[in-house]
């Protein structure tokens, strides 16, 4: 595994996170997908996760709590060229930006959604995130999250993502496919990857993780999106990873009259004919 | 110069009957000005349009009218009073009033007899054409543009039924003004984005800002833009600054509820120092507050809007010339100094259609990224410099990498906590307020020196201010001049300081109720206003209502 090209970067996190892995198998799939870091933007939200761009050398875009699926898609709508990669956590991906995660999906833009998911706020210091388990005590819920925990595999499929995947943090090489598969993904492509948080998820360790976990072999077909929807709600005792669903859809980029011509929009130039002949109409 | 009101309920057809009527005008020479009064509902309700037109410039609209083109019996009720002695009511047969001035057609039972009744209005156009001595020979032209292919025939007929109908009554005058563009600020706003090249602009529909986003949709394909619909505001912020950052030149625009939703993405723009222009087309709040109708209650919202602090511009746009042009230069002032600059407008003006010279793109230069580092030493995003701009590459476009980060960041974009590094940043970024000094423009100068009262207003209160100008010095009763502010934040002092000091009485002229600019005047120099006309019931004030409040000394 090399990692020279995304070089690293001394991180904040605590010893044991599976952030760690997670950064090191996309700097590893990056690398394998042939890509150079000045074609690459990753983008992120705030969070533990969402530092994750500072660690990676690529493009950076460290924006606002929850908002870095609006940005990361303009700058994919404004530069087709750019591989753009959001990067970011749970309660960034479900919970604050809960809204852009619905609406993303609709507007299929040809991006990459690494979501890591631990099942708690690590950057505040342990509060229910979204995919909370019920129960789940925290300082913030001292009788136990009794809020139903979302499932954004199911949700994605149900709003039509045309890549839905899970993987697990303590199995690299799994995860390693996987990122690369939804880079290459012609569209939007949701992975949520389960990684355990160290210092406030003393619930869902790598031990809780490692005994559920299993890999989806090639007896199951990820196209039957019902099939897909079945699976999609299987969380308990096992937890399958690998692609829960996927299918070819139009882009964007291919719907959008101004892109489907493949010239970048930021190479555009606006005629001053046109410009004159729109100022005309006026008189 | 003559005032016509038509006004009906929505869905009777008063907006197109306007716009053509509008443009029929226009392009006979007329300088013509429409404001559009409506109420926040699709059916229903009473609704109208002003059209005023002469062979001089007209600023702002009236309230006194020479004729009423009533759709509807409440037309006739609510607006009968404001009709001068030899004006006329023309409405159809079946409406009743025992006004002798009223002209009835029977629109009903011609447009039954024409094949459509909604031809009622393009009746009316006739008859109004006749009566003011026009000629019917380009409405072909102009109809086209506001019916459907289908429609064309039998709506051209009505036009010259009507037409053959009346009686001329009032004169034609010549006026020099067919080859001038009629426009409202909002379209006037969305052409100045398409000259300065703009290549993304996503917003949310939001009363009065929609008319915006349309108008780019509806361009879109032709000049080689993407307009999107976000989900949300935040969205739409969000997405503008994603573009710009990846090199498409961006904007976003929203009334003052969707810019509140706004706010913090305005600061990653300042901290991240990504160029961007939003526009807030203002209506009056607080929150949902009158959706489809105008003040100008935002200025003292959006000069402070988001934690922190960091540089903006703040231009608020006075006349569809001004939407143009100053548009443009939004653009070239957010990359220029990597701000966001924000555009204020209100439903007034991006509604209201003006007859304006044809606007040149070549007046404005909008200023463009670098292609590639030509500073010495490693490319750094954030590298210190004399005047607080950074070197801004597009990532991709060079083999540097771009990185941008909403925390404090250090030279390389990279996130720090460091005391000095701190000091140095937020130095450098409030720098940019030293060079967008020098850009500002001054405000203008309405009158001429020697005046005893100063009025000062911004914005869309341009239009009823230089008109109060002149009725107030044509009383003799005192003379009177005015600044009105285009450059607001950071706020242009010097012509204000020079003219307050000539000046026996200074008034602020604004659409709210506490006198934001005022305000901003007072901390900004420490000039007093000591009398205020404020008017905040969601209709605009005009010339005459200024002056008369003036004349009485009806003001706070």
């Amino acid at each position: 595994m090399s990692m020279e090209t995304f070089c690293t970067h001394e991180t904040a996190w605590c010893p044991g996170c599976g952030n760690f892995t997670i950064l090191e198998c996309l700097k590893t799939a990056l690398e394998q997908t042939g890509k150079r870091p000045s074609e690459v933007l990753i983008a992120a939200g705030i969070g533990q996760a969402a530092k994750t761009p500072q660690y990676i050398s690529a493009n950076s875009f460290c924006g606002l709590h929850g908002r870095s699926l609006p940005a990361a898609a303009a700058a994919k709508i404004a530069n087709e060229k750019l591989t753009v990669v959001v990067d970011t956590g749970d309660g960034d991906s479900y919970g604050e930006g809960g809204n852009h995660f619905i609406h993303n999906i609709r507007r299929n833009v040809n991006i990459t959604h690494f979501v890591h998911d631990n099942q708690i706020y690590g950057l505040t210091k342990g509060q229910a995130s979204p995919t909370s388990i019920l129960g789940l005590v925290t300082g913030v819920q001292p009788d136990g999250n009794f809020n139903e925990p979302l499932n954004p595999i199911l949700l994605a499929i149900a709003s039509g993502a045309g890549f839905v995947a899970r993987a697990f943090s303590g199995n690299q090489e799994h995860l390693i496919s996987i990122m690369k598969q939804a880079i290459e993904y012609e569209g939007y492509a949701l992975v949520d990857i389960l990684q355990p948080c160290v210092s406030f998820n003393k619930t869902n360790t790598y031990a809780w993780y490692s005994k559920r976990v299993y890999e989806l072999d090639d007896s199951y077909d990820f196209k039957n999106k019902a099939d897909a929807m079945q699976k999609a709600m299987e969380f308990g005792d096992h937890i399958p990873i690998g692609i829960i669903y996927s299918e070819r859809k139009s882009t964007f980029h291919k719907k959008n009259q101004v892109l489907k011509q493949n010239i970048p929009l930021l190479d555009r130039k606006t005629d001053p004919d046109t410009v004159n002949r729109l100022i005309k109409q006026y008189i | 110069m003559y005032n016509l009101l038509i006004g009906g309920a929505a869905g009777l057809g008063i907006d197109t009957t306007a716009a053509i009527l509008e443009k029929l005008l226009k392009r006979s020479g007329y300088n013509v000005f429409t404001v559009r009064d409506f109420m926040s509902r699709v059916r229903g309700g009473h609704n109208f349009s002003l059209i005023r037109f002469g062979t001089e410039q007209v600023y702002s609209h009236s309230d006194q009218l020479d004729g009423i083109v009533a759709l509807d019996q409440e037309t006739i009720d609510l607006h009968k009073g404001q009709l001068l002695e030899n004006g006329f009511i023309l409405c159809d047969s079946k409406l009743t009033d025992d006004d002798p001035r009223l002209i009835k057609v029977d629109t009903a039972a011609m447009s039954k007899e024409l094949g459509n009744p909604r031809v009622s209005g393009s009746i009316l156009v006739g008859v109004i054409l006749k009566m003011f001595g026009e000629s019917i020979d380009g409405i072909a032209d102009v109809l086209n543009t506001f019916v459907s292919k289908k429609n064309l025939d039998i709506n051209l007929k009505a036009v010259k039924e009507g037409y053959l109908l009346a009686e001329q009554r009032f004169q034609h005058l010549s006026g020099q003004y067919s080859d001038w563009m009629l426009i409202s600020g909002s379209k006037a706003v969305a052409l100045g984005a398409i000259a300065a090249g703009l290549r993304f602009y996503s917003a949310y529909p939001m009363s009065p800002s929609t008319a915006i986003l349309e108008t780019l949709a509806s361009y879109a394909d032709d000049a080689g833009i993407v307009v999107e619909q976000a989900e949300d505001e935040i969205a739409a912020i969000n997405m503008a600054i994603g573009a710009s950052y990846a090199g498409a030149r961006a904007m976003t625009g929203t009334s003052g509820g969707g810019f509140s939703l706004m706010v913090e993405a305005l600061g990653l723009s300042g901290m991240a120092e990504i160029p961007l222009v939003v526009i807030d087309v203002q209506r009056p709040g607080p929150v949902t507050g009158l959706p489809t109708r105008t003040e100008q209650s935002d200025l003292k919202f959006v000069i402070s809007a988001s934690q922190g602090e960091f540089p903006r511009m703040v231009i608020s746009l006075r006349n569809p010339g001004d939407s143009f042009y100053q548009t443009m230069r939004a653009f070239h002032l957010a990359e220029k100094y990597q701000i966001p600059v924000i555009l204020l407008s209100d439903q007034y003006l991006g509604d209201s259609t003006s007859t304006v010279e044809p606007f040149d793109p070549q007046k404005i230069d909008v200023a463009q990224p670098a292609a590639e580092y030509s500073g010495e030493g490693e490319y750094l995003r954030y590298r210190y410099t004399e005047n607080g701009v950074s070197p801004r590459l597009i990532p991709g476009k060079t083999e540097h990498l771009v990185n941008i980060d909403s925390d404090e960041h250090d030279e390389e974009g990279h996130l720090t906590e460091s005391a000095e590094v701190r000091i140095r940043m937020m130095d450098k970024r409030m720098l940019k307020l030293e060079g967008l000094k020098h850009e500002l423009q001054e405000p203008e100068f309405i009158g001429a020196d020697g005046f005893g009262t100063l009025l000062l207003g911004w914005g869309s209160v341009w239009g009823p201010i230089k008109e109060a100008v002149n009725i107030l010095n044509e009383d003799h009763h005192g003379s009177y001049a005015a600044l009105v502010f285009g450059d607001i934040y950071p706020l242009p002092v010097e012509l204000l300081k020079e003219k307050a000091a000539k000046a026996s009485h200074i008034i602020n002229i604004e659409q709210n109720a506490t006198g934001q600019l005022g305000g901003l005047i007072r901390e900004e120099t420490g000039i007093i206003c000591e009398r205020s006309v404020l008017k905040y019931d969601g209709r605009q004030i005009s010339g005459e209502e200024i002056a008369e409040h003036i004349r009485k000394g009806e003001i706070k």
